[in-house]
């Protein structure tokens, strides 16, 4: 190759701009909030973040390769509300307690995938038939009404944590998602995670590479559940047990992911990203709490971030690599991915 | 030069251009006479398909201008330079595969009466374009996926025309067509050219922009190198211009008998709905051409073997030892390599990077092979002479010649040793043509066995040690290194005898 190099980091895969926009919501709570002028106040702020960010990660491996996972938040409140019932105060329970759900999550992620794969019905419809089952299921256990409790050895990973020397007081779920996010971005610059991409990207073109896009997909689904059950795990803790803990989180997961810059339709973005999306609405969210914004236009605040988000990655990446016209040019008919590419 | 100064209907004067700070055209100056052909050549990269661009509205210069009829013009949209008599046919196809040829022809432009889209008037215009153009074997109302490969670029065509085109830029017209097929665009070309319509026309094929053009312009690293009538350039003098240094047309050697090795893979009788009884031999060592018409058997076979539509009757041996091969997974992992034909929709996924791409293979099918190191991967590039800014490039931003290296970078990254390659040189120019010519003869002398389909007739006799001819679905014949193109065409059309295998 003998042009001129301009190396481009991996980091450009479109996550500069959500950066950007973490870091100014950072700067901004510290002047709204006196809890921001320290740093505990930030490590706070990264807890509560911490099941969106896993959530987020999961959803990422979904999307990325070309699906949508819409079952996670259904898929947290069933996985809290069994614990709660299982464990029911004991001890001693919570030792196969956390084992069963995270084996319920991959099971969850499994049929996601396998469904999604083998009947070839596309992962937005398979996924919604998952949360409406779920929630079903979960509501004809408890009656609308959980029942049994968490125990304290359970609740010590949301809510608990290690004091060290230097850092002070070091939440666990701060610990869970710092080792999530290193594995899922090592993950994801190994060959079989460029691979994940490049099925988003053309699976065509992956499977007769000899490829197993198949496996691949189911593999982004089980994550996803896997993640789920983990986050599970940290909310129940965190925010103790009912039945609403999850409603909305697979929304609130896509909106992060996409905040990331990740592509919808997939082939297109970072892992890293994706999580510092979910930060950046954690932060966002403070932030409008702080300023005495009502909780309730939370959800307004998620539409408007995805439908700007994906407007700004589709005809912002056009403008600035220099394009007039969005008619015209392969490339850029291109970036307006079709929806549901898995079902070929 | 008063009288071609009035026909001057489009001139481009001083274009520039760069893609995030890179320059890409450099100063560009470009003159279309009405009836004229005028070629535009160039390596992969310099730039030809975004002059193209620019003159038809797609990308809007960074400076220089563009006057049509001696009034400048400043396109903003496409449709801005349609409207001025300006059409392009793009280097990849841009037809709705579902749609009737009717209704891509009129894509974003439907006549409409009462409300609704007025069908009947659609088919009649398309009817009357194509009787226009002498082409009365392409029914309106057909969808595209119907169509051949040489029909759809003549869909193509009548689509460009039917904006009224006073000009018409064709990028690549000919790369998907097979030789005969050439021909048919020769005549329709010829006819546009006594309309009056100035055509400008990017090929990297040689002949036929001697047979067609009237003038060629070059250009070199995005910038003007000359203009000259055909008839004062020889193909030598082209070439230096383009490339910088002569090349000699010189094929590498053919495999001498020490050369050749033992049988790698056999067929015997093998079939499936597109071919039949298909039987012959590949050796270690040697390049084996197939010939034939477009959708005689020559892919499928390729994709029979690769495992994409499978062989249903019959043996392929590999080494020796039977084996069946049911998808492309098994094939790759047998050690059976494959350039297709489509890079576009099976070789590439192009919003990745270069680097991600020629390790698809290599992740995707083999992981846990040894790892090639980063420097390996560099050399890899090289040697198929992929221009680029950087290996984290995306792919789609490449030009078409650098995107087909690295389908073939992609291949050679796991070493097969089998190697199909359909169409391997589809869009190269002719310096990196001959880089791949000799690639291939190499791996052969490195003991791979090399199948290749090619519709340019030249480049697979030269290159060939020996020649199988596919005519619909079967092994018409076989012929020895340095057949001539009639013996070739012969078979290939049902009407020559050859030595039958
Ligand atoms: N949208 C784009 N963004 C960035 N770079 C681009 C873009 N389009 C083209 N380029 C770069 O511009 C250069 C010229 O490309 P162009 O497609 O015009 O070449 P070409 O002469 O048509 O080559 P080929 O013979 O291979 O088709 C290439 O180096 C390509 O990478
Ligand atoms: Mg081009």
């Amino acid at each position: 190759m003998n042009a001129p190099t301009t190396w481009r980091p991996r980091l450009a895969d479109g996550t500069a701009p959500v950066l950007a926009v973490l870091a100014v919501l950072l700067v901004a709570l510290a002047f709204a909030g006196p809890a921001y002028s320290e740093p505990t106040g930030y490590l706070a702020l990264l807890k509560r973040a911490a099941p969106l960010m896993i959530l987020a990660i999961g959803q990422y491996f979904v999307i990325v390769s070309g699906g949508f996972d819409l079952s996670v938040g259904s898929l947290v409140t069933a996985e809290v509300v069994i614990a709660a019932r299982l464990i029911d105060g004991q001890e001693s329970a919570t030792i196969w307690v956390i084992p069963l759900l995270l084996a319920l999550g991959v099971l969850v992620g499994l049929v996601n995938g396998l469904i999604t794969t083998k009947l070839l019905v596309p992962s937005f419809i398979v996924t919604l038939g998952m949360l409406l089952v779920l929630d079903g299921a979960v509501f004809l256990w408890t009656g609308g009404a959980p029942r049994g409790a968490l125990s304290p050895s359970f609740r010590v990973f949301g809510r608990g944590g290690i004091d060290l020397p230097v850092l002070g007081h070091l939440p666990w779920s701060v610990v869970i998602l710092l080792v999530v996010l290193v594995a899922a971005a090592q993950f994801m610059r190994s060959g079989t995670g460029r691979t994940l991409v490049a099925v988003g990207d053309n699976q065509d073109a992956v499977r007769l590479a000899g490829g197993r896009v198949v496996r691949l997909k189911v593999l982004a689904f089980v994550l996803s559940g896997l993640l789920a059950a983990l986050a599970a795990i940290l909310l129940g803790g965190f925010a103790g047990v009912s039945a609403q803990v999850g409603e909305g989180l697979e929304f609130r997961a896509i909106t992060a992911v996409v905040l990331g810059g990740v592509l919808l339709g997939g082939g297109r973005g970072s892992v890293v990203a994706a999580a510092a999306g979910a930060l950046t609405l954690e932060a966002l969210f403070s932030l409008l709490n702080l300023l005495g914004v009502s909780g309730a236009l939370e959800s307004a605040v998620q539409g408007v971030i995805i439908i700007a988000a994906v407007a700004y990655a589709s005809l912002g990446a056009n403008l600035r690599l220099g394009f007039r016209s969005r008619t015209a040019t392969e490339s850029s008919t291109r970036s307006t991915p079709p929806p549901h590419k898995e079902n070929r | 030069m008063s009288a071609s100064e009035q026909d001057v209907v489009v001139r481009l004067t001083g274009i520039t251009k760069s893609f995030l700070g890179v320059p890409v055209l450099r100063g560009v100056d470009l003159e279309l006479r009405a009836g004229e052909v005028h070629a535009l050549m160039g390596e992969n990269g310099a730039g030809k398909s975004t002059l193209l661009k620019v003159l038809a509205g797609v990308h809007r210069p960074d400076s220089g201008r563009i006057e049509v009829n001696g009034e400048e013009v400043v396109f903003g949209t496409p449709r801005e330079a349609q409207q001025a008599g300006i059409a392009i046919i793009h280097q990849e196809f841009n037809l709705l595969e579902h749609r009737s040829v009717a209704e891509n022809v009129h894509l974003g432009r439907e006549p409409v009466r009462r409300g609704r889209v007025d069908r009947r008037r659609m088919e009649e215009d398309t009817r009357k374009l194509l009787d226009w153009l002498g082409e009365d074997g392409i029914d309106p109302a057909a969808p595209i996926s119907r169509l051949s490969v040489a029909q759809k670029q003549v869909v193509e065509i009548v689509k460009a025309l039917s904006t009224d085109a006073k000009v018409l830029a064709m990028d690549e017209p000919t790369a998907a067509l097979a030789d005969q097929e050439v021909e048919l665009l020769y005549d329709l070309v010829d006819r546009l050219r006594k309309r009056g319509i100035a055509i400008l026309y990017v090929s990297h094929r040689m002949r036929e922009v001697f047979d067609l053009s009237g003038r060629i312009t070059v250009l070199k690293d995005g910038a003007f190198v000359t203009c000259a009538p055909t008839t004062e350039m020889t193909s030598d003098q082209l070439v230096r211009h383009m490339v910088g240094r002569s090349l000699d047309a010189l094929y590498p050697d053919r495999a001498t008998d020490e050369d050749l090795g033992e049988v790698r893979l056999a067929l015997r009788g093998a079939g499936n709905q597109r071919v039949r009884e298909v039987t012959f031999e590949l050796r270690s060592g040697e390049i084996v051409g197939i010939a034939g018409l477009q959708g005689s058997g020559r892919s499928a076979i390729a994709r029979a073997i690769w495992g994409v539509e499978p062989f249903t009757t019959g043996t392929l041996e590999l080494d020796g030892v039977a084996r069946r091969i049911t998808d492309p997974r098994a094939a790759v992992r047998l050690g059976i390599g494959f350039v297709t034909e489509d890079r576009k929709s099976e070789g590439l996924a192009l919003r990745q990077s270069i680097r991600d791409n020629a390790l698809l293979v290599r992740r995707a099918a083999l992981p846990g092979s040894a790892g090639r190191k980063r420097s390996d991967l560099a050399a890899l590039l090289k040697s198929v002479t992929v221009v680029a800014r950087g290996e984290h490039q995306e792919v789609r931003y490449l030009s078409g010649g650098n995107q087909q290296k690295v389908v073939l970078a992609k291949w050679l990254a796991v070493g097969p040793r089998v190697l199909v390659v359909d169409e391997p040189t589809r869009g190269i120019d002719v310096g990196a043509k001959q880089a791949v010519h000799r690639l291939l003869r190499d791996l052969a002398r490195q003991g791979v066995a090399v199948l290749m389909i090619s519709s340019e007739l030249p480049e697979l006799i030269g290159m060939s040690d020996r020649i199988l001819v596919v005519h619909e679905g079967a092994i018409a014949g076989e012929l020895p290194a340095g057949a001539s193109e009639e013996a070739v065409m012969g078979l290939a059309t049902g009407h020559g005898i050859g030595e039958v295998a």
